[in-house]
């Protein structure tokens, strides 16, 4: 009863209060947002080292009457890429693997065999480095790429092969390692035949054996026709053979999704509970609400649960909008949730915490910003970048702290990572636990 | 004033009370009694523990030594020094969230009396934060009086009140008082303490140094003025 009054107290307050909400909401948002854009993109094109290993006379492959140029494909390819030319494949391996390039592409000396054989598809290398951030955007511009060159090499290869159909059926000249021939066509061949048979003898002796090529080559004429659309749905000429060298296979920007959105859920919840408590410290009121009209467990539980909420509602909405431009599965919308609300709580509880300690609202957001900020660093600190000692430190602060714990959390029901959401969430009971006895002590009269 | 002899329950009780703030003795080692329908003035210098008293008779400051009865805050009213309301909300809001939270079975009633009784109806929608500083202390006053406590506990409630405001104020507060409310106030106006309490309880440094009615007061500095008679006591106490 009484937590209702006040909740409903504390949300007229906010309510009234726009340029707070505003800065409460949408700074968070802002800047999760943003570091979800630095962790997941880089402004500048890829760098991709290429390497073409098919001899330059043989980049126009000469086809029927059709020529494919490789090197148009090229072109189409660079404008999503910047490449970085190598001369030799360990070359661009060595560049992948020291990240002077995310992926490298290798074209094959035997491509234009390949593609003229038209006996399966023709391939390419792509090797991906694994721990590059942006890995998932040069493989989707790769992929698209190479996507485009096939519908168009499709289109083309038909085209050949309905001149060879043609030219089969009704003869011309073939063209072929610089000779010229000239083909007959099974028409020509049909009509040849059955004017010979007219004026061969009933009793000749080849009459039988000419008889059965004449039935042949109309059977040819009319079915021939029909085969062009089977030729034609060879659909990818040309595949990607992908490799990865060391490191993660989850794209990073699935990480910096979980990274955003523990960044906004923190900032609101801490924010939002400190200030509020804060709040009541500076208008005096908490004097009065504490001798007795609310208990202090009540008193804090509001806060918390008004910041928790708030912030449960912004970031799920937030990871609901990330989802339709990153691809996340809807199916575990409902583990997402219960991370969110764990951490909501744990920030929560922890913001009343501080919020206790100061007197004004003011002083309170400082504490926040203060505390947070760089224990948001600390927690992203990678752990082979820092000697073991100091990693050790490291682990220790940021488990004293709810961001990674909610931050594993998120990415668990996200990502589908280790550790576990359940051991995430027990270790933010265990912190909500801790925070909120030491919040009742800091609010003692 | 309007007490009534019949009346003798006791509706306050301090024995030994004592607070200490990181070494600092605010107030030290205060008894007395408050019993229904009488009226007790606090009076002393600046700093010497009027405040720290008052909160903790209201239940708001946990005691470092010493008995108070009842402990808690059931039934008593606290009108702080400093306003204690929100000042997004209105005037008619802060009433009803606190008529709330103290359990007041009529809250639109009694938040409609004190819109009456503090003549700021025409503005019970305005923001506390907009109001003037004393328009502020009247809501802040009854905020103290919505549930109709006990015991009401004033701390200098007239002081950045008009003469008519302070009029007003008293007129009600007696009328609570007839009905039996017992009325512990702290104040710098001896004319105040004079006209309206019963007992006097002057404290100095922490100290108690007096208890007693206004009359008794006079005799024990031998002057016939109360004005006279509380600075000429504080000087005999090296004050
Ligand atoms: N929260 C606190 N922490 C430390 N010292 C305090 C605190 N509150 C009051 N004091 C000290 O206790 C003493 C008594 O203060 P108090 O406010 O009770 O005086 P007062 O009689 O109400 O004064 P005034 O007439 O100016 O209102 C002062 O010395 C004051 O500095
Ligand atoms: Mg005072």
């Amino acid at each position: 009863m009484a937590l209702r009054t006040l909740l409903g107290k504390d949300l007229r307050i906010l309510a009234r209060s726009p340029v707070l909400v505003v800065l409460l909401i949408a700074y968070p948002v802002v800047i999760a947002v943003l570091i979800g854009l630095a962790l997941s993109s880089s402004p500048a094109l890829p760098r991709v080292a290429f390497l073409n290993e098919i001899a330059p006379s043989q980049s126009t492959i000469t086809l029927g009457n059709e020529q494919i140029h490789t090197t148009r494909y090229e072109r189409e390819l660079f404008a999503a890429i910047q490449p970085v030319m190598v001369s030799t494949r360990a070359q661009a391996l060595a560049d992948v693997r020291d990240g002077k390039t995310v992926a490298a592409l290798i074209i094959p000396p035997e491509l234009p065999e390949q593609l003229a054989n038209a006996a399966g598809s023709a391939y390419v290398d792509v090797i991906y480095n694994g721990d590059a951030i942006n890995q998932a955007l040069v493989e989707e511009a790769i992929e698209s790429k190479l996507a485009q060159a096939n519908v168009l090499l499709a289109a083309q290869l038909s085209r050949v092969a309905d001149g060879y159909i043609d030219l089969l059926l009704t003869g011309g000249d073939l063209h072929f390692l610089g000779s010229s021939f000239d083909v007959l066509g099974l028409v020509h061949a049909q009509s040849i035949l059955a004017a010979v048979l007219s004026r061969l003898p009933p009793s000749s002796p080849v009459r039988h054996a000419l008889v059965q090529v004449d039935a042949f080559a109309k059977i040819a004429v009319a079915n021939l026709g029909g085969s062009r659309q089977v030729i034609g749905a060879v659909a990818a000429p040309v595949v990607a053979r992908e490799s990865v060298i060391s490191g993660r296979r989850t794209p990073l920007s699935e990480y910096a999704v979980a990274v955003a959105v523990s960044v906004s859920l923190m900032f609101i919840a801490i924010l939002l509970a400190s200030g509020m408590l804060a709040l009541e410290r500076e208008e005096n009121t908490l004097g009065r609400l504490r001798r007795g009209l609310v208990s202090t467990t009540q008193l804090l539980a509001e806060k918390a649960l008004l910041a928790a909420v708030t912030a449960v509602v912004v970031s799920f909405v937030m990871l609901c909008g990330i989802g339709l431009f990153v691809p996340l599965g809807f199916g575990r919308a409902g583990l997402w949730l219960l991370a969110i609300c764990g951490g909501a709580l744990a920030f929560g509880t922890l913001g009343v915490a501080m919020g206790a300690l100061v007197r004004e609202v003011r002083a309170a957001s400082l504490l926040v910003l203060l505390v947070s900020l760089p224990l948001v660093f600390l927690a992203l600190v990678p752990s082979g970048s820092v000697s073991g000692g100091l990693y050790d430190v490291i682990r220790v602060i940021s488990a004293v702290f709810p961001f990674k714990a909610s931050l594993e959390a998120l990415d668990a029901a996200v990502n589908q990572s280790q550790p576990s959401l359940a051991s995430a969430l027990a270790h933010l009971a265990a912190l909500i636990a801790g925070f909120g006895a030491l919040a009742r002590v800091a609010l003692r009269p | 004033m309007a007490r009534s002899a019949k009346l003798v329950t006791v509706a306050l009780e301090a024995a030994g009370l004592s607070k200490r703030f990181a070494g600092r003795v605010a107030v030290h080692n205060v008894s007395f009694t408050l019993k229904a329908g009488e009226v007790l003035a606090l009076i002393g210098p600046n700093g010497a523990g009027k405040t720290t008293l008052l909160s903790m008779l209201a239940g708001g400051l946990a005691p470092s030594a010493g008995e108070l009865h009842p402990s808690g805050a059931a039934g008593i009213g606290w009108v702080p020094q400093q306003t204690a309301i929100y000042s997004k909300l209105s005037i008619a809001e802060n009433l009803r969230l606190f008529a709330r939270l103290e359990g007041v079975t009529e809250p639109e009633t009694a938040v409609d009396a004190m819109l009456e009784q503090t003549g700021l109806r025409e503005r019970s929608d305005d923001a506390v934060g907009r109001l003037s500083g004393g328009n502020r202390q009247r809501v802040n006053i009854a905020v103290g009086l919505i549930a109709n406590p006990a015991v009401l506990l004033l701390d200098e409630p007239t002081a950045s009140l008009d003469p008519r405001q302070r009029a007003r104020l008293w007129e009600f507060i007696n009328l609570r008082v007839a009905a039996g409310t017992s009325v512990a106030f702290a104040t710098h106006e001896i004319g105040e303490a004079e006209r309206y309490a019963s007992q006097l309880l002057l404290l100095a440094d922490g100290e108690m140094l007096f208890l007693g009615s206004p009359a008794e007061l006079c005799t024990a500095a031998q002057e016939g003025n109360l004005d006279r008679a509380f600075l000429a006591l504080l000087a005999a106490r090296g004050h």
